[in-house]
């Protein structure tokens, strides 16, 4: 992964300051989360699951990482 | 003596219904929502005998990822999971959470809401029909929540809606079936399935929705919220059956006076 100085995203909301530049995939295994089970947004776009490695992403972006819950 | 129940008795086997190319034979539709937990609210989905639940897409909490999902206790490959836009206040919100649950599911079925008030979370009928015709353009399958205006679910119907689903009462109010008449009128002119969604409050709601000739009914407080959630669950499934029963039936004519049951001819 490429070494940046620093960068920021916005996670659901959270800022987060990070040493390097993840990609999607990368950024969805570090949270901890199962990338079968979410969804994730980049600046209002939909990334598509199949593109997580190849999205990789750039400060200032803002994410957001859905999944379903009980609702009626 | 009574007879004992004859097998005719059970429901046909083949009254089905099918929204967007899918066939269902339970016609009870159950929300996901306001249960004490998830296990509760897969067992009670298992006792409303279901095939398809509402769920709901937010945000995943980063600071505990472990946290139970969902899916794990109402399991997608058991269920039929129907996203919905509960929350939404405009036509780009609905849209926007849409397409975030067709990449988080993997399907195109999903449930229309557009809300106009936090106090009634009456349907706002304009921008539900401009939604529709925003996800009917991208392809989703769309059931769409709406008021009981057979003018408003005919627009929807042409715009493409998948199926009709006409509050009874306000969301979570359990008043039941507030004007009968207009949902009949809906399921009248409708050719794609009506279901009543919102106002069920106990079975005999049920049963009335059904006894209109509505093809589902989908509810979550009526369950949830009551004192023995399971029990009810159970309670609706028998009342939409026998609901859909008695509508198939037809029901006899009603008559201002008394006519007798047992004949006149050889009285004592």
């Amino acid at each position: 992964m490429e070494r940046v100085a620093t960068m920021q995203l916005t996670i659901n909301g959270e800022m987060r300051e990070l040493s390097w530049a993840p990609d999607v995939a990368a950024m969805v295994a570090e949270l901890g989360l199962d990338a079968r089970k979410v969804a994730v947004e980049r600046n209002l776009e939909i990334v598509p699951r199949s593109l997580y490695a190849a999205t990789q992403l750039a400060d200032g972006d803002r994410i957001e990482i859905v999944h379903f819950i009980g609702g009626g | 003596m009574n007879a004992p129940v004859s097998p005719s008795a059970e429901i046909a086997s083949d009254d089905a219904w099918t929204v967007a190319g899918r066939t269902f034979r339970s016609r009870l539709i159950v929300g996901t929502g306001k249960y004490k937990d998830y296990a509760q609210n897969a067992a009670a989905a298992e006792a409303a005998g279901a095939e398809m639940v509402t769920v709901a897409l937010r945000r995943v909490n980063l600071s505990d990822p472990s946290q139970p999902m969902l899916a794990d206790f109402v399991k997608p490959e058991r269920f039929t999971y129907l996203p919905n836009t509960a929350g939404c206040f405009t036509g780009e919100e609905a849209v926007r959470t849409l397409r975030l649950a067709r990449e988080a599911g993997g399907w195109d079925l999903v449930k229309l809401e557009v809300l106009s008030d936090a106090k009634t979370l009456y349907p706002d009928m304009e921008e539900t029909l401009r939604a529709l015709k925003m996800l009917v353009a991208e392809g989703f399958q769309v059931m769409v929540y709406c008021s009981d205006d057979p003018v408003y679910a005919r627009k929807l119907e042409e715009a493409g809606a998948a199926a009709i689903m006409p509050l009874g009462s306000l969301i979570g109010s359990g008043l039941g079936i507030l004007n009968p008449l207009t949902i009949r009128l809906i399921v009248e002119q409708a050719k794609v399935p009506v279901v009543v969604d919102a106002g069920v409050g106990t079975a005999s709601d049920a049963a009335a929705a059904m006894e209109l000739g509505c093809d589902a009914v989908l509810m979550n407080t009526a369950i949830a919220e009551a004192k023995d959630p399971i029990r009810m669950a159970r309670a609706m499934k028998h009342a939409v059956i026998a609901g859909r029963e008695a509508y198939l039936a037809g029901r006899m004519p009603r008559k201002l006076y008394a006519d007798p049951s047992s004949p006149l001819a050889g009285l004592i």
